[in-house]
């Protein structure tokens, strides 16, 4: 991966794996670990941020703690978007947890958020969601960072870093 | 199948592909020279560049008789946006994480002299 110990996330970056179908995402945050993990595990803190802007998000059931489960709703209009999974581990800076767009129940992403502490009330996120197979990750994004051409991810990278997008 | 996303999708699944697109990104190259590294037929060679070629990622040029195989690079871009698309949902969700995060401060500060403060419970 294209992690230094140098590099600053200040936006989110991502990047494709290249052996397993899975997608990384790193971030960093003016925050504290344990604000940032309670941000994650809080149910009423995590739906004011979780959901698409345009979207309103309903906590169905939340028990985010080690093999604890979960199920929200986004809502648009008359139209709702739900999400449900459980949650594996849940440790002081770890969460892993199952996931699932209910509208496509055979496929199941397998999520593990790491929080680190940078420092001076500072933390980063990385996120790692594993797709059950290349073509999963097909169905939503990933299939176009399965084609791991570093070319097309320097590009990216370079775009990323000039600030252009 | 008929979106280009998908056909470029489709022509980069196969790893033997995505080999040949990395080695024509440094430069063009003739179907031989793209054949030499594999234990493949010219033939078979031929096949990949076709998919390749149909999803628009290669072109042949007539260059009098070497006929190099080139990167169409722009269709790369295609791909590129599509990642973007997602990365940028990601950072809207962290930009209201952020907001989040920030009330939550404020919020710690400004009780901290009544309530102790919850460092280290995450519920």
């Amino acid at each position: 991966m294209s992690t230094t110990s140098t590099q600053r996330y200040t936006e989110a970056a991502i990047e494709a794996d290249t052996t397993v179908p899975a997608v990384h995402i790193w971030r960093d945050f003016a925050a504290t670990p344990a604000q940032l993990m309670r941000a994650h595990t809080d149910p009423d803190l995590f739906a004011r941020w979780i959901g698409p802007d345009a979207l309103g998000t309903r906590i169905d059931h939340w028990d985010c703690r080690t093999l604890g489960s979960y199920r929200y709703v986004n809502t648009e209009g008359d139209q709702e978007y739900s999400f449900r999974g459980t949650f594996p581990e849940v440790s002081e800076n770890r969460i892993v947890q199952t996931f699932c767009y209910e509208a496509m129940p055979e496929a199941v992403a397998l999520e593990t958020l790491t929080i680190t502490d940078l420092g001076e009330g500072r933390s980063r996120l990385h996120g790692l969601s594993l797709c059950d197979s290349f073509e999963a990750r097909d169905g939503m994004l990933a299939s176009g960072m399965e084609v791991g051409i570093h070319e097309g991810y320097a590009k990216l990278d370079r775009l990323l870093a000039a600030g252009e997008v | 199948m008929s979106d280009p996303l998908s056909r470029v999708f489709a022509a980069l699944a196969d790893p033997t592909r995505r080999d040949m697109v990395a080695r024509l990104a440094v430069a063009d190259a003739t179907v031989g020279e793209l054949a030499a590294p594999y234990d493949v037929s010219v033939q078979a060679v031929s096949k990949h560049l076709k998919v390749l070629e149909g999803a628009g990622l290669v072109s042949r040029t007539r260059e009098a008789q070497r006929r190099p195989v080139h990167l169409e690079a722009e269709v790369l871009d295609l791909m590129t946006k599509w990642i973007e698309r997602y990365r940028r949902q990601a950072e809207e969700r962290y930009q209201r994480l952020d907001a989040v995060l920030a009330q939550m401060t404020a919020h710690e500060q400004g009780h901290r002299t009544d309530t102790h403060p919850e460092e280290g419970t995450a519920s």
